[in-house]
């Protein structure tokens, strides 16, 4: 006798998931935060080091830094910058999607110390003499050139300085304007050249108060540029890059859409392959390889986890891996149906004795994903969150979500006295 | 099927010494050929060049020769060969990857340049980590497997995966393939793997030493109990190993070139990680398991006369 009742409600579920599926898959696939090496971007790793030699770099400095390196980014403006420290004196910073790598990066690294030297290199006023937040963008009255003005804190200085200048003969009347001068950079050496390290070297034939203009040869961009970098602040650190990545946007697609291709045809052979061997079992796995699917990428864009290449291949070899739940329990069933069991009774003890081994088998995979998650790099990490992530929810999809589907149908007394449907031939079955 | 009447004890040794034979030929050759360590592990530029239509190698190299810099290895892959690698052995500043990338854009109208460099701090700092995982991993792993199953279950299980790490690096070594920072993740997964199929099979013995009536005393009586365990989970074993292979194969097949190496030692991971639980793992922890009996028993006998 088959029960219809449960026979109708495994349709209903599955309907009811589907229609779940269908609607939420979009919203969640549009929320998904792709990582650099996919939407293109760059990676900096930078070695923090200070800014006066024989200082050292504290937790502060570093927490100091990412707030002004988060400031400059605001600047940049892009929408999902990760700023992360690495270590005792390491900063990451990642920021996928950005066009102008070129500019970025320079506005990243560059410290913005603003200082004024006269002629001989000599520090006459410092960044820290800025009244913060006053730098603008604007057009020069007569010339319409891009400037940029500052403000001063007082006027004191500025005009002390000036005094002394003005005083100078002919060329050395100069008050130069440098942006991260570094010793060894010197103003007799840079006039000479075409472009010249420092911003601009007016002459000064008047003393000056503390409102202060610099005309800098600037394009529009660079001069708003300037003005945003002294008002974010300047770095309490010197950076270096030691390691960078770039990916171009059309490398990181391609990349993608390889590898996704890839990653369906193989996904598609495993349903196959199911079906083949385990027949209306292998239907049932499949049917869970779906909602497991789902529910890993949901899970995923959840934890506003950043989707990388190899997170990609971990989620397509975690469906090879959430299969082997399926097929641990399916054989068992199969053992207990050639030895002679009932339909009813093999599924109940193939259940019971394949959990303790799906079970110590998902959480030593979970143990090596953890240390990977530990130990690994930005992408690897992606790597190890999709593959902790798929052990877990295996337990949910293959193991609970198979055995009740199946369930249903051999509680309904469907499949009685069909092992065929379980690809059992019924050759095999001991009589017992 | 052949492997289900297979006597996995009584032919033992030769896999034995085609595994001990193997590692030592790994060893030989990471002397002899060493690693074909990637930028990431060591220090360097990588520039992905990515066209529409193939770029003349030549004339890339070229371009890297008029900006002063040495190409290292000029490589391409791809659809159509569109992606064009470039390795150079130094690392590059900013000033210098935007002087690069300015020049290919007008050398060779609009392409896409993807770089990376590293510095050879970061390349050593990498390679420690690396190593410190799984080292990590795999003490956690005996751990857990001798609290679930016994310690000399957990230590077979920690050879047969050292056994399948080792295995992996070998063949990179052998074949010269590009080892990177994918690679160590590829390892680490397979060490997962590993573990989880000899877990299986190493279930089910436990499962049917449990169901033996008899005393378990002597290398016939747990290579019975052995043999019928693999016999048992030989097809589980099989299909799992098939159900990854298939999109392992068709990542290795159509999947992106950034991945490759990744794949690859996937696998040539899954195929040594199911080799090892079935002719290695089990058969050797029958020979531990028989001689720690009879030490036990030795001790037993003895220390009473004392």
């Amino acid at each position: 006798m088959v029960k219809k009742g449960r026979i109708i409600s495994f349709f209903v579920i599955l309907v009811v998931l589907a229609i779940i599926i269908g609607f939420t898959a979009k919203p969640i696939v549009n929320n998904m935060k792709l990582g650099l090496d996919l939407k293109g971007g760059f990676e900096v790793l930078y070695q923090v080091k200070p800014l006066k030699q024989g200082d050292k770099i504290t937790p502060d400095t570093l927490h100091n830094a990412v707030t002004a390196i988060e400031k400059r980014i605001n600047v940049i403006g892009v929408s999902e910058p990760s700023i992360s420290i690495e270590g005792n004196d390491r900063i990451r910073v990642q920021l996928p999607g950005v066009k102008d790598e070129k500019s970025a990066r320079k506005l990243l690294s560059t410290t913005a110390n603003l200082t004024f030297r006269d002629s001989n290199d000599k520090l006459m006023i410092d960044g820290s003499e800025l009244e913060p937040g006053k730098a603008k963008m604007e057009f020069h009255s007569t010339t319409n050139e891009p400037i940029v003005t500052l403000q001063l804190k007082s006027s004191k200085k500025m005009e002390q300085v000036t005094r002394t200048i003005m005083k100078k003969p002919m060329p050395d009347n100069v008050l130069v304007i440098w942006l991260d001068w570094h010793k060894g950079q010197t103003y007799k050496a840079e006039s000479k050249k075409a472009k010249p390290a420092y911003i601009s070297a007016p002459s000064v034939n008047e003393e000056l108060g503390k409102n202060v203009m610099i005309q800098g040869d600037f394009t529009t961009q660079e001069a708003k540029n300037l003005a945003e970098l002294l008002n974010a602040g300047s770095l309490p650190v010197k950076m270096d890059e030691i390691y960078s990545q770039s990916v171009g946007a059309q490398f990181g697609k391609n990349s993608m859409v390889e590898t996704l291709y890839g990653g369906t045809i193989g996904v598609a052979i495993i349903f196959l392959f199911m079906l083949v061997f385990y027949r209306f079992g292998g239907l049932i796995a499949n049917i869970t390889l779906c909602v497991y699917i789902y529910v890993v990428i949901a899970i995923f864009v959840g934890l506003q986890a950043v989707l990388t290449l190899p997170g990609i291949a971990a989620l397509i070899l975690g469906i090879g891996m959430a299969v082997d739940a399926n097929i641990i329990t399916l054989e068992r069933i199969k053992d207990e149906l050639r030895s002679g069991k009932s339909v009813l009774s093999a599924f109940r003890a193939g259940n019971h004795r394949s959990f303790s081994t799906v079970l110590d088998a998902n959480l030593t995979t979970i143990i090596a994903a953890a240390v990977l998650f530990v130990f690994g790099t930005s992408a690897v990490r992606g790597f190890a969150i999709m593959l902790i992530i798929s052990n877990v929810v295996t337990f949910i999809t293959s193991v609970f979500g198979a055995r009740w589907l199946l369930g249903l149908w051999v509680h309904g007394r469907a499949l009685d006295k069909k092992p065929g449907l379980l690809g059992v031939k019924k050759g095999d079955v001991h009589d017992s | 099927m052949i492997l289900k009447h297979f006597d996995f004890i009584k032919h033992r040794n030769i896999f034995f010494t085609i595994s001990i034979v193997i590692t030592l030929l790994g060893i030989l050759s990471l002397f002899i050929f060493k690693l074909n360590l990637s930028i990431d592990f060591t220090s360097g530029t990588r520039i992905d060049v990515t066209a529409n239509q193939a770029l003349s190698t030549t004339k890339v190299e070229q371009t890297f020769t008029d900006l002063g810099y040495h190409t290292e290895q000029t490589v391409q892959s791809g659809q159509n060969n569109r992606v064009t690698t470039i390795r150079l052995n130094r690392e590059l500043n900013r000033t210098q990857s935007a002087t690069i990338s300015d020049r290919l854009k007008q050398d060779f109208g609009n392409v896409d340049v993807s770089m990376s460099t590293v510095s050879p701090q970061v390349g050593r700092d990498l390679a420690k980590k690396a190593l410190y995982a799984v080292i990590i991993a795999s003490l956690f792993i005996i751990a857990y497997v001798w609290i679930r199953f016994e310690f000399l279950q957990g230590l077979t299980a920690v050879i047969a995966l050292l056994h399948d790490a080792f295995f992996i690096i070998t063949v990179f070594s052998l074949l010269h393939i590009e080892v990177n920072i994918l690679f160590i993740s590829a390892v680490l997964t397979i060490i997962g793997y590993s573990i989880n199929d000899t877990i299986v099979t190493f279930d089910r013995v436990r499962e049917n030493v449990k169901l033996s009536k008899k005393r378990l005393t002597t290398l016939s009586d747990f290579g019975h109990i052995v043999n019928q365990s693999i016999h048992q989970t030989i097809t589980r074993s099989i299909n799992t190993v098939l159900t990854v292979l298939f999109p392992v194969i068709t990542l290795l097949i159509f999947g992106s070139e950034s991945i490759r190496t990744f794949t690859i030692a996937l696998f040539i991971g899954l195929l040594c990680g199911v080799y090892s639980s079935i002719f290695i793992a089990c058969p050797l922890w029958a020979v531990l398991k028989v001689k720690h009996l009879a030490r036990r028993k030795k001790k037993r006998t003895v220390q009473p006369q004392a």
